[in-house]
């Protein structure tokens, strides 16, 4: 198990030094998305409507994290289960989603596409969410407001802890 | 006729729904330990370490375990002789979820149409609380948050009656084999054997109440709980499911009679996280 320093956007060069069951340390700006922000996503790409963030290069982070208390940055923010959003992620793929952050297997069209399309799965710790809150230096609800914890929030990490899933 | 005011028991709710939200169970915390210890892999030694930090940072800052704060389910054992003044029992237990999720920042989970709207119900109400009667005077609550990653991967299975023991230990393997990394091992086995199709389910979730290291007391379920073990162990799912020795760290088997057609068993999975409390009053 190698551990790799990665800072987004992913170049495809980064993705090359990858192996799986790698650590990689996670720095940038990403994106949370659960279930109803996916299906709304892929309406929208159906639709040919504009999307609320820029999906090219992009990382989604499956998580609705617990309300940030005052005074702090955000509250406990571990993954949720990727299988769920598997029948949206191939769509998402192909409009230049680089990299998916959850726990859990993957279906085999998600893998194939994953691999077609030079994205990466990497998985992080479920349950290990006030640790992982420990990781994250911004938190900001983005959009979708009245989906509570599964609206989109923008969050900056610094070295969040990922294994790598899929490649 | 003993009475308890209202306040009483929601005051005690609210106390263990903040409590389990942040301290992880030390029998958990332990198992944790010694698996850390003696797990053979680098990166499953590195996700137990990830989840014993974890429970420190949790209980320091006091934020929770797990982001996903769960439903709240209650098992209610009211004494014969006990009376709640003031409110009904479901009543106090559904405000002091509201409160207590409000007042710790805790994720309301709860959707009110399940099928169509799936509008979040803000203050993770309702609770799923199942009530009996029992002699004395006193009130027994079993106060549990399960997760939504575990409760998917639990399933109830109508056997029949001349099933061998070799196939409930595999259908439980296929269970947890199949889950994976999903319902954030390792975990906690509940499992119901007997009764109906829904006393089984219940069964099952009242197992995962046990004390993590305490076998059943008949011993041929003790030591099919022993059997189901090493059997999920020996499957290498491991720690979040990238592979390892410890995939459960405990199987609960609870029974009740059946129908003498029917060999209902149900498997309920809880993860590491393990958020239960028990309180009497």
């Amino acid at each position: 198990m190698q551990t790799h320093n990665v800072t987004i956007p992913v170049s495809p060069k980064a993705i090359q030094g990858l192996k799986i069951m790698d650590k990689v340390l996670l720095t940038g700006v990403i994106f949370t998305a659960r279930d109803t922000a996916h299906k709304r996503l892929c309406a929208l790409i159906e639709e040919g409507a504009e999307l609320p963030l820029e999906l090219a290069e992009s990382v989604i982070y499956y998580c609705g994290p617990s309300p940030t208390p005052p005074g702090e940055i955000c509250g406990a923010i571990g993954p949720t289960t990727s299988q769920r959003m598997d029948k949206y992620t191939p769509q998402l793929i192909q409009n230049g989603l680089r990299v998916m952050i959850g726990k859990g297997e993957r279906s085999a069209e998600v893998l194939e596409s994953i691999h077609l399309h030079e994205a990466v799965y990497l998985v992080t710790i479920g349950g290990a969410a006030a640790l992982l809150a420990q990781h994250v230096v911004a938190c900001e609800l983005f959009y979708w407001e009245e989906l509570g914890a599964e609206a989109i929030y923008r969050l900056e990490v610094k070295d969040l802890p990922c294994y790598v899933a899929a490649l | 006729m003993r009475v308890i005011p209202a306040q009483v028991v929601y005051d005690r709710v609210i106390e263990a729904i903040s409590q389990i939200s942040y301290f992880l169970d030390p029998e958990v915390y332990s198992a944790l330990a010694t698996a850390r210890r003696t797990e053979q892999s680098k990166l499953s030694r590195d996700v137990l370490q990830a989840l014993l930090d974890n429970a420190d940072v949790a209980s320091k800052q006091q934020i929770p375990l797990c982001q996903d704060t769960g439903t709240v389910v209650v098992f209610a054992s009211f004494g014969s002789d006990v009376f709640v003044e003031g409110s009904s029992l479901e009543e106090i237990i559904n405000a002091a979820v509201a409160k207590s999720y409000a007042d710790n920042y805790l994720r309301a989970s709860i959707v009110e149409d399940p099928l169509y709207e799936r509008v979040n119900t803000r203050n993770n109400c309702p609770a799923i609380i199942h009530f009996d009667q029992v002699p004395g005077d006193k009130i027994s609550l079993h106060i549990a948050q399960k997760g939504g990653g575990a409760e998917n991967m639990s399933v109830l299975s109508m056997l029949k009656p001349g099933t061998e023991e070799a196939e409930i230990v595999e259908l439980v393997r296929q269970t947890v084999c199949g889950a994976g990394g999903k319902p954030c091992p390792p975990l906690i086995i509940g499992i119901g054997i007997g009764g109906n199709f829904e006393t089984c389910a219940l069964l099952a979730k009242k197992a995962l109440f046990v004390p993590v290291e305490q076998p059943n007391r008949d011993p041929q379920y003790a030591e099919l709980e022993s059997k189901i073990l090493k059997t999920v162990n020996d499957s290498n799912v491991g720690p979040q499911g990238l592979g390892g020795a410890t995939t459960a760290l405990a199987v609960h088997i609870l029974t009740a009679p059946c129908h003498i057609a029917s060999l209902p068993v149900a498997i309920n999975l809880q993860c590491h996280s393990h958020r239960h409390a028990h309180i009497v009053i």
